[in-house]
């Protein structure tokens, strides 16, 4: 019954929270206004959605999205001093990173996440899925780019969305 | 003290904003092009918005929070469009300093 009536349990407060912000008012008539709204969008949408999002641990996707946010302004200042440095001692490089994720959720977050990361960037996914290509702006070791994206990023994803 | 803060994150916002624009004049094909722009979207947009967020905030009616979506939704689409262009990219063999990677079978 209950699912019935809320498919998507975490898309409702979510839906909720992006109109409030939208509305830029946060008054008891736009609360109750957001949330009608955020219970009937999924209930019209459930053609094209129909799997519910389901997340294990909710501590390890907030340090994964702490992580992220550190690991963007960092790499950000590393990029920059690539830039305005020498851009010929670059090495950039293509690296293929296997994949131990099998949602398409947990896929896509992991590939726009390496595209977040600066000096990284998810360039196609293997048909079968099993290998993401990467490209790199500077690479000296392919082997760890590998490692470090499987450690930080991927492991966490896994947790949080599969298991 | 606000106003230097203000003027930190807006200046801190333009220099990145500057950075990444000056990574496509300066880097030599196109795939670490596509860095530049990515870079410049999360921390130089990132620190502008909460400029604004902050500005408008403690200055305007009230507490000013769109910002958070324009954030999020741009979290969300500049790497999709980043992805997209490197696929395109890989599709048409551009000229690539990096060994390009070998064809996977079969046509996508």
């Amino acid at each position: 019954m209950l699912r019935r009536l809320l498919p998507h349990p975490l898309l409702t407060p979510a839906l909720a929270l992006i109109w409030l912000l939208l509305v830029n008012r946060f008054t008891l008539g736009h609360i109750v206004l957001g949330l009608f709204l955020s219970w009937l969008i999924p209930l019209f949408t459930l053609r094209f959605w129909p799997e519910a999002v389901r997340i294990q641990r909710p501590l390890t996707l907030m340090r994964f999205i702490a992580v992220v946010l550190y690991d963007i302004v960092v790499a950000n200042l590393i990029v920059a001093r690539r830039i305005l440095g020498r851009p010929e001692a670059l090495r950039p490089a293509f690296v293929s990173v296997p994949l131990d994720l099998k949602s398409d959720l947990a896929i896509s977050l992991l590939a726009n996440t390496i595209c977040l990361t600066p000096g990284t960037l998810s360039a196609r996914l293997a048909q079968d899925r099993t290998h993401l290509l990467v490209h790199g702006l500077h690479v000296p070791d392919p082997a760890q780019l590998v490692a470090d994206i499987k450690q930080r990023y991927e492991a966490p994803l896994k947790e949080v969305f599969e298991c | 003290m606000l106003d230097y803060l203000l003027s930190f994150l807006i200046l801190t916002g333009a220099v990145f904003t500057l950075i990444g624009s000056l990574g496509l004049a300066r880097l030599r094909d196109f795939y670490t092009r596509l860095h530049g722009p990515t870079k410049a979207t999360t921390l130089g947009v990132g620190s502008l918005l909460i400029a604004s967020a902050l500005y408008f905030s403690t200055r305007g009616a009230g507490l000013s929070l769109h910002e958070v979506l324009v954030t999020l939704f741009l979290f969300i689409t500049a790497p999709v469009s980043a992805h997209l262009l490197a696929k395109a990219a890989l599709h048409l063999r551009l000229k690539s300093l990096a060994k390009p990677p070998e064809e996977e079978g079969g046509e996508a």
